[in-house]
């Protein structure tokens, strides 16, 4: 009985038992599908074991979109509860572990994933390469992701979610419940696969690049993930020994975050912001780079002031180190550390500002032709600008004893969040939906999409900062009528709900181009600049049947435009990897390994652990040269491709 | 594969060189760890509620005879990449075994070492300063444990495949981890041993 009591929900709810039983139908309904159509091979050897980085990157996709929808949900649960005064539709427990879940699973298994899928299937198209420097690291790498992100989401079923906050703050967080163990578990799993993911793209762009491309003619989405590569290859390390820390002041009992024998709960949040805050700088930086490239593709011009681009986010990745310190102004830590802090943090707006006016210009020289993907562009610069000044407010050490810890707080880093990365992520995808499945989504349901997401957001954020300068709680569950804030906190609900018409808007538009779109496009449908459009569509699992050679960033366009030869030379047999299905294997024994932890089963968890070094030592011995793809499957390849 | 003759067998090939070079950020990235460590080292060195301090735990002769254990075992797998670059596989060979049984002399020292800290009331849950002081070389002591593991297959694969660009890269990039635990040992000794003793 004992034994059953552990992995039991403390705090059941209907709303619990109902995603149970939603959960477990899905689960049933898949596994029959599978069997019933006979796909079960097909799943495995395309897909499961596949390393390819296109493929991959589509497995990032369908990820992160699912997660979109779970974070959603609870983001509507957090809106519903806080629409009148003194609901009761959730108690504060099931709040707690709510916006705790929704800012986890948002920022690392929802906004990660999306950016790692772009890294993913662009990259390599975009600098000419046939893949990724290691894809069977990457393979790994997304394994983990996935494996860490269904032990967080499975944590409300069995044993009960972390309750402390997506910051996760000791002592609140040192709790006897498994939710804390959940927390720092799955995010060291999926973080281990993040921090291989940055070493492995570093690598691919430092050296895998076509002929011509020097660092200086990169495209800018490749420099931009460049460098968010370069923030998670030194900054994810300390989450890793952060969350070790953790880990083991919950399981086997160290000091370092308690109260006594000299523990320090601060240490947590200096590591946490340490790594948390550049965390934000690998999320906005990739975006930047997808608006940059749709920016000037659809200006049908080149992007103004390309240097001060460069040199202005490697400024950003240095300061992004040098603020952590602003996210516990009110903690005692002195008058002059606030100072700097406050400095450094408001120093980053400089080169920030100095990216919009870039792509201002770029528009105000341009051609501007209004898609989906550029429609998201435009309504990012003022919504996003906003954010920003909010930011530099939140920023006055002095002032924000006044916000912090308020609803302005909240306003603030979804104004930042939602039109800078959530908007570049929709753009993007809209942008490249057609290259990844050889069809574009429709173009007006996207347009509707993207108003009302924007008409949402502004809704269901802006009343925050009122209600936030007016005092109004983060993370509170509830508030009393006389606090006036009702009304405001109304608005905000019918704004989430628009947004959420917006996110089910997308799946529509998936299912009903699916169903209605021509798949008769060529492979540059959007007339764009730059090299990931200059193969065919669909993608070869090769890419380029010859490595293009280029002699500007934006070699595609100077190949239509101005008779650049991107192609010499005759097809040659190209190297390929084979797949694998260790990084599947290896990945399914993490989760039972991070499971056992969790619940401190000793015993699985010493064999878990003994199963991960086999696969290693496989691994090891391993002699795997891949394969190579013959001239003549090229010439064929080809051109049925061409005849398509 | 292409391999090219005129470069070190480490080298030889392309995919060889992207492995140095993903070693190469991988060791950065093992920078990051082991400075967070350090960091929380001296955030937290006199922090020992009713545990004992470093002064009175540390003792300088297993030190100083894990320090000497180590630096030679980094010199011992030097010679080793040398050897294999000029095709002496018994040299090599060799040397990477006097290497790891150097590592594996260490890590009996350092289990020794843990075993008198238990003994004088210095666990890993006693304060803060033990816990992290146990993790920081237990970190490191995992990473040795790991390597001589790592050491061990690559060693048997140049018994079995002979010197290749292939086995040649796998030593080349476990010496290079080698050097690293070497270096990262050196910050030990100075700034938790010698620095708590004084
Ligand atoms: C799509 C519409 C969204 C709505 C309506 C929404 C709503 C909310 C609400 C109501 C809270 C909790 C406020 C509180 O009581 O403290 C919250 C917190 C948070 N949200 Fe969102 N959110 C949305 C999207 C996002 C996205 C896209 C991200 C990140 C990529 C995100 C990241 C966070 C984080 C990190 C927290 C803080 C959680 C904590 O306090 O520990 N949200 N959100
Ligand atoms: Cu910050």
């Amino acid at each position: 009985m004992e034994f059953f009591e552990r992995f039991a929900i403390p705090h059941p709810s209907i709303a619990i038992y109902a995603s149970m039983v939603a959960a477990g139908l899905t689960l049933i309904a898949v596994l029959a599908g599978l069997t019933y159509f006979k796909k079960w091979g097909y799943l495995w050897r395309e897909w499961i074991t596949t390393v390819d980085h296109k493929r991959i990157g589509i497995m990032y996709l369908i990820s992160a979109l699912l997660m979109l929808f779970r974070g959603g949900v609870d983001a509507i649960m957090m809106r519903a509860q806080l629409a009148v005064p003194d609901n009761k539709l959730l108690d504060s427990q099931h709040y707690n572990e709510i916006f705790t879940t929704h800012g986890v699973v948002m920022i690392l298994f929802m906004a990660m994933p999306f950016i790692i899928f772009f890294m993913n299937f662009v990259i390599p198209l975009q600098i000419g390469a046939r893949d990724v420097a290691f894809p069977r690291l990457n393979a790994l790498s997304f394994w983990l992701f996935f494996m860490g992100a269904m032990l967080f989401n499975i944590s409300f079923m069995v044993g009960g979610s972390p309750d402390a906050g997506w910051t996760s703050y000791f002592p609140l967080a040192d709790t006897d419940s498994v939710g804390t163990n959940y927390y720092m578990i799955a995010i060291q799993i999926a973080g281990i696969g993040t921090l291989m993911t940055g070493i492995n793209f570093m690598t691919t762009i430092l050296k895998m690049r076509a002929p011509g491309m020097t660092l200086m003619k990169m495209p800018m989405f490749t420099w931009s993930a460049f460098i968010a590569n370069v923030i998670i290859v030194f900054a994810f390390p300390v989450l890793t020994v952060a969350l070790a820390f953790g880990t083991m002041d919950q399981l086997f009992g160290t000091q370092f975050f308690t109260l006594d024998n000299g523990g320090m709960a601060m240490l947590w949040a200096n590591l946490f912001w340490v790594w948390g805050h550049p965390e934000v700088y690998i999320l906005i930086l990739p975006a930047f780079g997808i608006y940059s490239e749709i920016i000037s593709t659809f200006s049908k011009r080149n992007l103004y002031g390309y240097k001060s681009m460069v040199a202005s986010m490697v400024l950003i990745s240095v300061l992004s180190f040098v603020v952590w310190a602003h996210h516990f102004f009110t903690m005692g830590q002195g008058a002059m550390a606030n100072s700097i802090f406050s400095i450094t943090t408001m120093a980053i707006a400089v080169p920030t500002g100095v990216k919009i006016f870039n792509w201002i210009l770029t528009l105000w020289k341009g051609k501007i032709e209004f898609t989906t993907p550029m429609l998201y562009s435009i309504l990012f610069i003022p919504l996003f600008t906003l954010g920003g000044v909010t930011g530099v407010m939140l920023a006055m050490s002095a002032a924000d004893y006044q916000y912090h810890n308020t609803m302005f707080l909240v306003a603030h880093f979804h104004n930042v969040i939602i039109p800078g990365v959530v908007f570049a992520m929709l753009a993007g995808l809209t942008y490249y939906w057609p290259k990844m499945f050889g069809f574009m989504l429709n173009e007006r349901i996207g347009k509707w999409t993207a108003w009302l997401l924007s008409i949402g957001f502004l809704l269901a954020f802006m009343p925050m900062y009122v209600t936030g300068l007016d005092g109004q709680a983060r993370r509170m569950y509830t508030y009393s009528e006389s606090t006036g804030f009702g009304p405001m906190n109304m608005v905000s609900f019918v704004g989430a709900a628009i947004m959420a018409i917006g996110f089910v808007l997308i799946v529509y538009n998936i299912y009903y181009s699916v169903r209605y779109a021509s798949r008769d496009i060529s492979a540059d449908p959007w007339d764009a600049r730059t090299l990931e459009w200059a193969t065919h569509t669909p993608v070869p699992h090769y890419n380029f049947a010859i490595t293009p050679e280029v002699a500007s960033s934006e070699a595609y366009w100077d190949y239509k435009k101005k008779n650049h030869e991107l192609y010499k030379g005759d097809y040659e047999k190209i190297h390929m990897p084979n797949n694998s299905g260790i990084p599947f294997v290896m990945s399914c024994i993490f989760f039972g390994w991070g499971f056992s932890l969790i619940f401190s089963l000793w015993i699985p968890a010493i064999i878990t652990t003994i199963g991960i070094f086999v696969c290693m030592t496989l691994r090891s011995f391993e002699k795997d040269h891949g394969h190579y793809v013959s001239v003549k499957e090229i010439e064929d390849t080809e051109s049925e491709l061409r005849g398509a | 594969m292409k391999v090219d003759h005129s470069l070190p067998l480490e080298y030889s090939t392309e995919e060889n060189q992207l492995k140095i070079l993903g070693f190469w950020i991988f060791i950065g990235a093992e920078i990051m760890l082991f400075a967070t460590l350090f960091a929380t080292y001296f955030t937290l060195e006199n922090r020992t509620g009713n545990g004992p301090t470093g002064a009175e735990i540390f003792e300088i002769a297993p030190v100083i005879l894990e320090t000497i254990l180590l630096l030679t075992s980094s010199f011992t797998i030097g010679l080793g990449v040398h050897a294999m670059r000029l095709g002496r596989k018994k040299a090599m060979m060799g040397f990477f075994i006097v290497t790891l049984v150097l590592g594996l002399g260490f890590l009996g020292v350092e289990i020794f070492e843990f075993m008198t800290y238990a003994h004088e009331g210095a666990g890993i849950q006693t304060s803060a300063f033990t816990s992290i002081l146990l993790t920081t070389l237990g970190t490191h002591g995992a990473h040795v444990t790991v390597g001589l593991f790592w050491g061990l297959f690559i060693l048997i694969q140049v018994k079995k495949r002979g010197l290749t660009p292939e086995t040649g890269n796998k030593s080349f990039i476990f010496s290079l981890y080698w050097h690293f635990l070497d270096v990262v040992w050196i910050f030990i000794f100075s700034f938790i041993y010698l620095k708590g003793l004084l």
